[in-house]
């Protein structure tokens, strides 16, 4: 029996399919579902979600939301979602960088901007993470 | 009657109206298709949210989730979506009088008014608002209506406000906007005999009071957001008919005036040529 997942963000549609086996970034830490999961709702955390299907598997980079596992179903609600494909490995490392360095900067912050620094930098390491994984295997 | 050349110079005015109308209704053929495709695009979020809602219903405490706290309504709170611009039809005046039926139903109202349209109505006929927006754009993401979201929640959660209540103009297709009154505090499960069903045994991770806790604001948050881009999508279909009503009625105005332009040119052919001939007539008798 394949399992079903969809992943929804608010804008649009990003991955729907049936495939063997999903690794999902738990808040609590990752976790693997497989067909026949018991009925599970839980938070998630930025991080590769990553999806086996046949001998092959696809990664996505998701950030926060939920999952949603049911009846051989996996729903990922997400509020922002993107295949290793659409990373701009660059523009990561940059908004890495950049917020690493807002965040040392002797400039008094409020404490939003620290949020928004620490979740900027928190987004562009799961990039880079997602896509040098990526890179690592094509290496092999 | 109009003199052939004032009745000209009208219709040189109506068509350069028509080209404004024609040039509008083009741009909004092309907001109106981005407008839908991506209030279509953001349903499946929110359905699915919701659904996940309705299985979680069972395990709802109001005590520990307050957005599902029911109370006796005294004071309640619509915000009406608007768009900042008009040539929509009657589609503000149409929202903005379901609403106002809407809070003849309520025993208090508050106001929060989205959009320079509804702003405007509400100031008009003297109804405080809590808070106005606008200026949100074509293209608004969930930063920008999150302030709105996060309003309305506080309102709730302070217990100055018992419900909570979202009018908009809900996008069917191109031809049909429909002025929507929709409640979404407190949440309740869309299925009232939910009890009925047998509660699926869930797991959750961390544990559910976090689960719900995280699920619940979001859902407000998707439902305002989802009720913008209906909005938008509505804005953009309205006036796209409205810019072509416009534009063909100017084409009516066009031949009519054309009609009556070349009658007053015969006419006055006519009467040189009469004047002409009992001039001849006259000096024939003379």
């Amino acid at each position: 029996m394949p399992l079903h997942i969809e992943v929804i963000t608010p804008e649009r549609r990003v991955y729907e399919d049936d495939v063997d086996m999903v690794i999902a970034p738990g808040s609590e830490g990752y976790l693997g579902i497989l067909p026949h999961h018991a009925p599970l709702l839980t938070a998630l955390g930025p991080g590769e979600f990553r999806v086996k299907k046949g001998g092959s598997e696809e990664v996505l980079a998701v950030f926060g939301g939920f999952m949603d596992v049911r009846e051989g179903r996996v729903t990922v609600l997400t509020e922002a979602a993107e295949h290793v494909e659409e990373i701009d490995v660059r523009r990561a490392q940059e908004a890495r960088d950049r917020a690493r360095a807002a965040l040392e900067a002797a400039a008094p912050m409020s404490a939003e901007d620290i949020q928004r620094a620490q979740a900027a930098l928190q987004r562009a390491l799961v990039r880079i993470r997602v896509s040098e994984r990526r890179h690592r295997r094509r290496g092999e | 009657m109009a003199t052939e050349r004032e009745i000209r110079r009208r219709v040189r005015s109506v068509r350069n109206i028509q080209q404004v109308t024609k040039a509008q209704q083009t741009i909004s053929a092309s907001k109106m298709r981005r407008a839908q495709s991506s209030v279509l695009a953001s349903r499946p979020y929110e359905e699915k949210l919701r659904s996940v809602l309705n299985d979680l219903a069972p395990y709802a405490d109001p005590e520990t989730s307050p957005l599902l706290a029911r109370r006796e309504v005294r004071h309640s709170l619509i915000v009406l979506i608007t768009s900042d611009r008009g040539f929509v039809g009657a589609m503000n005046a149409n929202m903005v009088r379901t609403a106002l039926r809407h809070a003849d139903t309520l025993p208090e109202t508050a106001w929060v008014a989205v959009g320079r349209k509804g702003i405007a109505q509400l100031r008009r006929l003297r109804r405080p608002t809590v808070a106005e927006f606008s200026g949100l754009g074509d293209r608004p993401s969930t930063a920008d209506t999150g302030p709105i979201s996060r309003l309305v929640t506080e309102e709730f959660l302070s217990g100055g406000i018992d419900e909570v209540y979202l009018a908009f103009t809900r996008f069917e297709n191109t031809l049909r906007q429909v002025p929507t009154v929709l409640r979404i505090l407190p949440l309740v499960p869309e299925d009232e005999d939910i009890d009925a069903l047998p509660p699926l045994q869930y797991l959750f991770e961390p544990d559910a009071a976090t689960v719900l806790g995280a699920v619940l604001p979001r859902l407000i948050e998707v439902t305002v957001y989802q009720a913008i881009l209906d909005s938008i999508a509505s804005e953009h279909s309205a006036r796209l008919i409205a810019m072509r009503n416009a534009t063909d009625a100017a084409a009516d105005l066009i031949e009519d005036l054309t009609l009556a332009a070349n009658k007053a040119r015969q006419w006055r052919i006519t009467k040189e040529m009469l004047e002409i001939a009992s001039g001849a007539e006259a000096l024939a008798k003379g």
